[in-house]
């Protein structure tokens, strides 16, 4: 009896020591190098950023269109009233910059509807408070989602002061016609947060944004420290405003006005 | 010691069995949450955190409440808290299960919990809240198991506990600064954005928290031999006392900070609760703000103070004041004002309101055990115990009126 106990502890010592080189021995059997490549092709940047031509994209027609595109791209399920799912929408100038409402506003400027969509900020609060890293801030400084590491603890969405994040209270399948998927994402599960991702699937790719693409000039996209990109050609030239800047995330969606 | 808790009377089983019910009828509510997901709650996109977060903020101040007990009697040998302080400790081990219970009902994927233990992030005050609900959790049982086992055998609390029991009186503080701070720090919620909230937290803590405690207390001496001393009983009711003056200076605090900034995204919450809510919301807080000032008058007036009748009242005025104030009205004036500056209204589904039944009728189910335990150990030791002319044994009185024993 005191025999077998004790080559059986023998034994699974031996056991654990193996399980803790084994993962090791792997990686170096492999070369050491990960199995993923990158794409040739994929764009590259040191912090992405978008800049909306309010003046050519102000119609909640255009931006529902270009909502549309978005939507159907990621798989972004369409439910009715105060759960909904969103990842670009529209709303109107005192609720895109409630700090900066003036009552004299020029009218025109007032009428028109404003493209909302995640930030991206260089300093997010909703990545600050996510407590399993679900929500994290990419290298290219996108902020992106892992939808199987996020618990649904919501803190996310009490955080994000631009209100970009969703929930999925119930089935998001539920609210996706089936027969158009895109079956080149993934479709989430319910009890997980949601957001626009800039596309990055598509940054891997080459191509620029859904939305970008679809916008016909009126939303310029580029790396916001590279002096060259189309995104700093127009911070250049043109004067632009951005949502709630006194809260200190450094949004990198601009809007010229 | 847990077979204490099987041998009880009818009258006492009757009232595990209730509260078993109770805890089946909620749980048919959670099963269909678990089944259905969240959606058969009335949060919303813009109005993220509901019932469940505003229970769990609430009953935090319980769990600390404790403290109030055993910070007098180890800080400063205040020893006519003694034989109180297992309840404190009791309590507070109800309080942080059902603190814990809320968060698990709350989240979206419950069996990826653990995540937050793999993957454990140290940026998120989540996840320091969870050290610390746990950690008071522990701390509790430890040293109020351990004390209640020496006493049984009646031994003297053993030396090693002493640092476990200093390092829980600080811990309590600890639970409700970092449950504010989850508040506290977020851009764009205008109502919760603000340094005072964690001392308001605090406050409203140690004036609610005892006073549900000495609640329950009362309703453990009608149904055992146990009797709080009197002058522990005084204590905590002038401790009360001090704790709803203060809360209510914070509030007051805050009143002034918004309205003479006249910062627009301050004076709006407020000016939601009490003004522009729907009506049954802004007649709630004013009810608040109604029963704080009875609550206060009567806890201030030395002769309504010590009027052992009146005082259960008081403290169950003082207990819903409080409750509307945080667990209702300090999460609804931080998300309906969205940061949009919309209003986005919420009101808990009534699934919503039957799954924290069945919390709260658990936390119900613990305290009975666990109060059940320490008055049958008080009562073979006896300690505490009422003497005919309901005096306690405790309080030097010798049958004597009870003008006379003063």
């Amino acid at each position: 009896m005191k025999n077998n106990r004790r080559t059986f502890i023998k034994l699974a010592a031996v056991a654990a020591a193996g399980l803790a080189v084994a993962p090791k021995a792997a990686v170096a059997s492999s070369g050491g190098h990960s199995p993923a490549k990158v794409n040739a092709k994929a764009e590259h940047a040191k912090q992405w950023a978008m800049v909306v031509d309010t003046t050519k994209l102000h119609s909640a027609e255009e931006i529902n269109k270009l909502a549309e595109i978005c939507h159907k791209t990621h798989n972004v399920p369409h439910i009715e009233g105060k759960k909904e799912v969103k990842w670009l929408w529209h709303d109107t100038y005192a609720h895109t910059f409630p700090e900066q409402e003036n009552p004299h506003l020029a009218e025109e400027v007032h009428h028109r509807d404003y493209m909302l969509l995640c930030n991206h900020c260089e300093n997010p609060s909703c990545v600050r408070v996510c407590p399993t890293k679900a929500t994290f801030k990419r290298a290219d400084g996108i902020v992106a989602m892992d939808y199987h590491r996020c618990i649904g603890c919501r803190y996310c969405m009490a955080a994000c002061p631009y209100g970009s994040r969703s929930f999925n209270w119930g089935e998001p399948r539920h609210g996706l016609d089936l027969s158009k998927l895109n079956p080149e994402f993934p479709t989430r599960m319910r009890g997980v947060v949601e957001k626009c991702n800039f596309c990055v699937e598509r940054l891997a790719e080459g191509k620029d944004p859904a939305c970008v693409e679809a916008s016909e000039g009126a939303l310029a996209f580029g790396d916001l420290y590279d002096p060259e990109s189309p995104v700093r050609k127009v911070l250049r030239e043109r004067f632009t405003i951005r949502r709630k800047p006194s809260v200190g995330t450094e949004p990198c969606v601009y809007y010229i006005i | 010691m847990l077979e204490l808790a099987l041998k009880g009377s009818k009258r006492y089983y009757a009232w595990i069995s209730f509260l078993v019910v109770l805890i089946a009828i909620g749980s048919t509510a959670w099963i269909d949450q678990l089944m259905n997901g969240l959606q058969i709650t009335g949060m919303s996109r813009d109005v993220s955190w509901g019932f469940y977060i505003s229970q769990f903020t609430y009953l935090v101040g319980l769990a600390a409440s404790g403290v109030m007990i055993v910070l007098p009697n180890y800080f400063h040998s205040y020893k006519t808290n003694k034989h109180m302080v297992i309840f404190g400790e009791f309590m507070a081990i109800a309080a942080c299960i059902m603190c814990l219970f809320f968060i698990v009902v709350d989240i979206g994927q419950p069996q990826r919990m653990m995540n937050m233990i793999f993957h454990p992030t140290p940026n998120s005050i989540l996840f320091w809240d969870m050290i610390v609900l746990n950690g008071y959790l522990f701390l509790n049982l430890l040293v109020g198991w351990t004390c209640l086992q020496a006493d049984r055998v009646r031994l003297p609390h053993p030396k090693w506990l002493k640092p476990f029991i200093y390092t829980s009186v600080i811990w309590a503080f600890s639970i409700h600064t970092v449950t504010a701070f989850l508040y506290q720090g977020l851009p764009g919620r205008h109502y919760w954005l603000t340094a005072i909230l964690a001392a308001r937290f605090l406050a409203s803590a140690f004036c609610s928290g005892p006073a549900i405690l000495l609640l329950v207390m009362m309703v453990t001496e009608k149904f055992t031999t146990f009797k709080m001393p009197k002058n522990a009983l005084k204590t905590l009711v002038k401790i009360i006392a001090y704790a709803m003056c203060i809360n209510m200076f914070f509030f007051a605090l805050e009143i002034f900070t918004s309205f003479y900034s006249n910062i627009p995204g301050h004076m709006h919450p407020i000016l939601y609760l009490f003004e522009h809510a729907s009506s049954g919301l802004v007649t709630l807080m004013w009810t608040f703000i109604a029963f704080a000032a009875i609550s206060i008058t009567l806890l201030v007036t030395p002769k309504f103070r010590n009027n052992l009748k009146l005082l259960p009242w008081t403290l169950v005025i003082l207990v819903i004041a409080t409750w509307i104030d945080k667990g209702l009205g300090l999460l609804i004036g931080g998300f309906n004002p969205t940061p949009f500056e919309t209003i986005t209204p919420y009101w808990p589904t009534g699934k919503e309101l039957m799954v924290s039944m069945m919390i709260y009728a658990t936390g119900a189910l613990v305290v009975t055990v666990l109060f059940k335990i320490a008055t049958d150990v008080k009562e073979e030791m006896g300690h505490s115990q009422v003497l005919p002319c309901g005096c306690s044994t405790e309080d030097h009185c010798d049958c004597a009126p009870a003008e006379e024993a003063e």
